[in-house]
């Protein structure tokens, strides 16, 4: 294993085990104001100190990190769950009108920058962290479905796959049992890029006041909050912002990690 | 000024010799003025946005009265003005020698063509209540016009003084949405929208002439922003601040001043009288007990602001106190809320404009009105989409917003208002006053009217909005208090 997936892992999980423990305790309740104590710096009481509310900034990060954990999650599920199908499908019927279809449909999505379309999203449903769940989940769609595609077309001229052919297996059936475990690898290194790039994204639309909504801490949102307040309380800004690099930081060694560690050719090379 | 600049301690030469340079250039007539909204357009007469006054209002347009900095009415274009003795007939007297922009006379001619276009049909004047009591305008002379009212009004002259009320000429009404034409001490010159408004100096003004020779007027919408215009002395003055929490930095800052004053801006959680279960008074008083006002001015408003128990400015002399009537007891509040039949709260929405009182405001009623059990969502909304689902629309169970517009009781007598207060008692009340004359008669109404409202908790009343502005130390003449929305630069000048 290397340094990378090591500190990647390692960094990842302490964000991991802040979200899971702040279900079962925080120091503070992340929703409780204290205004007389407001803008105080990290002190023995308030590990990160108290926002202007004087709420306790360690209990909203924790919860905060639940909040960024979920969204990307789920959005890299959906992206997932249909681009996969949907690569694998396009790479079956190579040529046919169903894959341009497919991949036509994929170029559009991609076509327009995600981050806007996602505020658009947003604003005309509602802000609120289901739509940005879905803003984000859409534009990790074609990711999935391109990467999917590319690989299973070089599968689809190997040998195991002609032989499973000559047995008399259907072209799903094939894609499922025989395309997709070869692809699985590549998708787990996906995934933990478009994780990362999903806590960027929430963060981005809770910045912008379209993400979860209050009471519920963001760290978008705390950064966002914090923003006419970083020349006299800079902490405000500097701890929710060193969330989010520990945790894309983190997400992104852990899939270069990855990557080396599972990419049989880079296995080979090093034995 | 060079030694100013001097012992400010410049780093080096070239910024010393850039500073004096800059300095010299702008000969402290100029001013540049930094404010959050642009106007819509420039005609003070065809709409609510109050970005239109506070650009023009005085600077380019005057009407027949105007109000002072402290809120006192004095003669306008109107140098004095005889009240028959049923107080329905005003015979204004008009300053001679007056000329709109265009070189046209001003005259009884225009103020009876300004007063009959507010007052038509098919006005788009934003304020037409303000003229609906007139009879008849009539020319007597060029310089007199009298104005019949169908009853006595004690607030006409008041009336008169308004934004909406100022005098436009026939001659240029048609392009005064993009030039406007008035009588001020400053000339529209030009209008580069997204960016800038420039005034220049009338040198033909009729009466004492404006100090300073040209004034640009920036908008700048985002608190960063503004924090970093000022900070960075690219502007002169920002009236109404919009960060409060950045006025300590300011204040220690010899560069500059703070000036802290108070507006007509009545900061309330707005309630819609006829969605239940905000239709029981016994719930709108539950959520007036629940909030905690102080810890919203410190925590909002970094402590800015006046609490307030009614619909009424605290400096206005007729002001009664009712703050006790709401005031913080969370427990009363879940008794309250009990015997209106809510025992474990219920759940409501909450629409906030963008305004950080109204946001961070917001944050904390949420959670003020969830220690009583009461769960507000927050929808955040622009301020097309406020005016839109909330303010005509009415779809709306709370909201907070400031109520800029002086002396605006009389808006709890419209039962299409968006609080859909319909209290015959109260509607009664304000035909009442209306027709009253006699100060002590109108002040013990006014008091009345207050009780009222207070006691029917129509809306949640919190804080009286502070007039925020941040200027250089330099300047002078500034208006502290914002007793209507306006800017008014005419006796600005830059102190050396």
């Amino acid at each position: 294993m290397s340094r990378n997936l090591i500190l990647g892992a390692a960094l990842s999980s302490l964000i991991l085990a802040a979200a899971l423990i702040s279900f079962v305790w925080t120091p503070y309740d992340f929703a409780a104001m204290n205004i007389p104590e407001k803008l105080q710096t990290p002190n023995a009481r308030h590990w990160f100190g108290t926002d202007h509310f004087g709420r306790d900034m360690f209990s909203m990060i924790m919860v905060g990190a639940r909040t960024s954990i979920a969204v990307a999650l789920v959005a890299v599920g959906i992206g997932m769950g249909l681009g996969v199908p949907l690569g694998l499908a396009a790479a079956a019927r190579k040529g046919s009108w169903l894959d341009e279809v497919i991949m036509r449909g994929n170029d559009l999505v991609f076509a327009f920058p995600s981050l806007v379309i996602a505020i658009l999203i947003t604003a005309v449903y509602g802000a609120g962290a289901i739509n940005a769940i879905i803003a984000i989940g859409i534009f990790n769609i074609p990711v999935f479905a391109r990467i999917t595609r590319g690989a299973a077309l070089s599968l689809w001229e190997r040998e195991f796959i002609m032989a499973a052919r000559v047995a008399g297996k259907s072209d799903a059936r094939i894609s499922v049992e025989h395309i997709l475990p070869n692809v699985v690898n590549l998708l787990i290194v996906q995934g933990t890029i478009q994780f990362s790039l999903g806590i960027l994204a929430e963060a981005g639309l809770s910045y912008v006041g379209l993400g979860a909504q209050p009471p519920t801490p963001s760290w978008g949102r705390m950064l966002a909050d914090a923003q006419t307040m970083v020349s006299f309380a800079p902490h405000l800004a500097l701890i929710p912002g060193l969330a989010i690099i520990v945790t894309v930081l983190g997400l992104n060694l852990m899939g270069d990690g990855l990557r080396d560690w599972l990419d049989p050719r880079i296995r080979a090379a090093r034995a | 000024m060079g030694f100013n600049i001097f012992r400010r301690g410049m780093g080096s030469a070239l910024a010393l010799s850039a500073a004096i340079w800059a300095g010299a250039a702008s000969a402290q007539g100029d001013i540049t003025v930094a404010m959050q909204l642009e106007p819509p357009h420039l005609d003070p007469t065809s709409a609510a946005a109050g970005a239109i006054d506070s650009v023009l209002y005085s600077n380019v347009f005057e009407g027949l009265t105007r109000f002072m900095g402290d809120g006192s009415i004095v003669p306008g274009l109107a140098k004095s003005w005889d009240i028959s003795d049923d107080g329905t007939v005003y015979t204004f007297h008009l300053h001679e020698g007056v000329t709109f922009h265009d070189g046209t006379t001003m005259d009884a001619e225009d103020v009876k063509f300004s007063l009959d276009r507010a007052r038509a049909e098919d006005s788009a004047n934003a304020q037409k209540a303000l003229f609906s009591g007139i009879e008849s305008v009539e020319v007597v002379d060029p310089l007199t016009v009298r104005v019949t009212l169908k009853e006595p009004n004690g607030n006409f002259l008041f009336n008169m003084a308004w934004g909406d009320a100022v005098i436009v000429a026939p001659e240029s009404i048609d392009g005064i949405k993009q030039h406007p034409v008035g009588t001020g001490a400053f000339k529209f010159s030009s209008w580069v929208q997204g960016d800038r408004i420039e005034l220049v100096k009338n040198p033909d003004y009729w009466g004492t002439p404006a100090k300073l020779d040209h004034v640009t007027f920036k908008f700048i919408s985002d608190p960063t922003a503004a924090f970093a215009a000022v900070m960075a002395e690219d502007v002169d003055v920002f009236t109404g601040f919009p960060a409060p929490e950045n006025l300590p930095q300011f204040e220690a800052d010899p560069r500059f001043q703070v000036l802290v004053g108070s507006t007509e801006g009545e900061t309330i959680l707005s309630t819609n009288n006829k969605q239940p279960p905000f239709d029981n008074v016994k719930v709108r008083e539950a959520v007036a007990h629940a909030i905690d006002r102080q810890a919203l001015i410190d925590g909002a408003m970094f402590g800015y602001g006046t609490p307030i128990g009614t619909h009424f400015a605290p400096h206005h002399p007729a002001y009664v106190d009712l703050t006790d009537l709401s005031a913080y007891d969370p427990d009363l509040s879940r008794k309250l809320l009990a015997e209106a039949g809510f025992p474990d709260g219920f759940e409501t929405t909450l629409h906030l404009p963008p305004p950080s009182y109204a946001r961070r405001g917001g944050e904390i009623i949420q959670a003020q009105l969830a220690a009583v059990g009461i769960k507000a969502e927050i929808i955040n909304v622009e301020w097309a989409q406020w005016l839109e689902t909330v303010f005509r629309g009415k779809n709306y169970a709370l909201t907070i917003v400031s109520h800029t517009e002086p002396m605006d009781i009389g808006i709890y007598a419209r039962p299409d208002y968006y609080f859909q207060y319909d209290n015959p008692d109260f509607q009664a009340l304000m035909k009442e006053l209306n027709a009253a004359t006699d100060p002590a008669k109108r002040t013990e109404l006014l008091q009345k009217a207050q009780r009222i409202i207070a006691e029917d908790y129509v809306n949640g009343y919190l804080f009286q909005l502070p007039a925020l502005t941040v200027a250089k130390a330099g300047v002078r003449g500034l208006w502290a208090n914002a007793p209507t929305q306006a800017t008014d630069l005419t006796a600005v000048y830059w102190e050396n």
